[in-house]
């Protein structure tokens, strides 16, 4: 029986009106679970104090890998002996993060097993997350997963897991397949996945538009996001629809929201300046019946964002306009190995390819992986009003 | 000189132990010292990975992460 402990201020995080991981772990205690328990207090006793008790890191994993386990250990062991160990194990989840009931009921069974039995599902990088247990238990819980056809997930200096949104799975604006995309780059990768080698992690998030709903924009070292390269198709008896039955206002929801204002609308007829849309999505979002995008589908690759927990966020900039997502992805995958390469060659311990690229200039960035400048690539416009001239260019030079 | 995994592994086996204690190493500081002492035509950045990966493989090192992944002796060596 796991030890009753007083939780006064953790109770008062299950006051709100939404849920509480402190109601679900302390189920979890009243279930028997004794790392559950001592989880709670000390929690509670870092409330008290304002001070954390956990170290994480060192040298804890399974045979062969250098990610997957993040080690945790309290700083109290005699006080919370269930959590003296308190390990992270990250597995690698399927694509579009699809179960059957039956794998699910396995992997808790697993955990019930050998772990504390608390789950995250999922981290923020897409993993499953399971939440504590001891180092002993490591072996055991890797091998009984790979019995059932999962991979342990990335960690530290490596290629972090892939993830992606459930593309053309569910959803009509999908511009490529966004699950057979984000396997291929997994399997393709396993070393990079497994065996860390970078200066610091690496994220690839795929979404299948700019909807992004695997913010990869935001979170990801390289984003692939969907486009197309031609125009947005419009079904105009479906627009009148639209107008007609008064379900939209066109011209302040869709018209004065475009944000680069390439559409026009005359009571009936939607026109749309192709050439100046950024296919961010909001008309489509608005009238989907009406807006789809268009037919040449392909993705727009992104380098260099970063989310960290205390500061120094970044969004990712442009590389590639657009690049077709045909398998074996062999563009994207030479792409990602030349960035690799420099970055490893030059990058600082814990530099992400994103302050790599502040740091060396874009324009050093792109003539050493071989891609070409293109205006797709401006972020804002420069401020300084000085340029820089390579000497004989003026007269044609190379 | 010309170069084979087993000698490679070795070798970063070697730079692993003399700098323990002393320098955390990342799988990349091994490599880069390897296309130094090999030359870049006989240790490639793929002999480095295979080394490496032996070395993990067999147990006489292990992956660390302390703010970042390096390669360490097993703490029972």
């Amino acid at each position: 029986m796991a030890t009753k402990r007083e939780t006064p201020l953790l109770d008062e995080l299950m006051t709100g009106p939404w849920p509480s991981f402190v109601k679900e772990i302390k189920l979890s205690a009243d279930d028997g679970k004794d790392a559950a328990s001592d989880l709670l207090g000390v929690l509670e006793k870092s409330y008290n104090e304002r001070i954390g008790h956990w170290k994480h890191g060192g040298i804890v994993g399974v045979m062969g890998y250098g990610g997957g386990v993040i080690g945790r250990y309290n700083d109290l062991p005699e006080e919370f002996p269930a959590v003296a160990h308190f390990h992270t194990i990250r597995v690698n989840q399927p694509s579009g993060w699809f179960y059957t009931a039956d794998v699910l009921r396995k992997i808790c069974d697993i955990w019930d097993k050998h772990g504390s039995g608390i789950t995250n599902m999922h981290g923020s990088t897409g993993d499953m997350v399971l939440l504590g247990c001891n180092t002993d238990a490591l072996e055991p819980v890797f091998a009984e997963l790979t019995e059932i056809g999962f991979d342990l997930g990335g960690s530290g200096s490596d290629m972090r897991t892939p993830s992606c949104c459930c593309g053309e799975a569910r959803c009509e604006w999908a511009c490529y397949d966004t699950m057979a995309a984000c396997h291929d780059i997994t399997m393709h990768f396993q070393d990079e996945l497994h065996r860390p080698a970078f200066p610091y992690k690496w994220k690839f998030k795929f979404s299948g538009c700019s909807n992004d709903c695997v913010a990869s924009i935001a979170r990801s070292d390289c984003s692939v996001i969907g486009t197309w390269s031609d125009d947005i198709q419009v079904d105009d008896a479906a627009i009148k629809e639209y107008a007609d039955g008064k379900q939209v206002d066109i011209a302040q929801d869709v018209v004065r929201l475009c944000p680069t204002g390439c559409i026009s609308f005359d009571g009936s007829k939607l026109a749309i300046d192709n050439a100046d849309c950024v296919r961010c999505m909001h008309c489509i979002n608005v009238m989907p019946k009406a807006l789809a995008p268009g037919k040449e589908r392909g993705a727009t690759i992104l380098i260099g964002a970063k989310a960290p927990i205390i500061g120094g966020a970044l969004l990712a900039s442009v590389m590639v306009p657009f690049l077709p997502m045909e398998a074996p992805y062999d563009d994207l995958k030479e792409l990602a190995e030349a960035i690799w390469d420099l970055w490893g060659e030059h990058g600082k311990n814990r530099e992400r390819v994103g302050e790599f690229i502040q740091r060396i200039g874009l324009g050093n960035f792109l003539e050493q992986i071989g891609l070409e400048p293109t205006p797709e690539m401006v972020a804002h416009p420069r401020t300084n009003p000085y340029i820089f001239f390579e000497l004989g260019e003026e007269d044609g030079e190379e | 000189m010309s170069a084979n995994v087993d000698d490679v592994a070795g070798d970063m086996f070697d730079m692993v132990k003399e700098y323990h204690g002393k320098k955390n190493l990342k799988a990349l500081d091994l490599s880069k010292a390897m296309i130094i002492k090999y030359g870049a035509e006989e240790c490639d950045k793929k002999l480095c990975k295979l080394a490496i990966r032996q070395l993990i493989d067999s147990g006489k090192c292990t992956y660390s992460y302390v703010g970042g992944s390096y390669i360490v002796l097993p703490p029972d060596s």
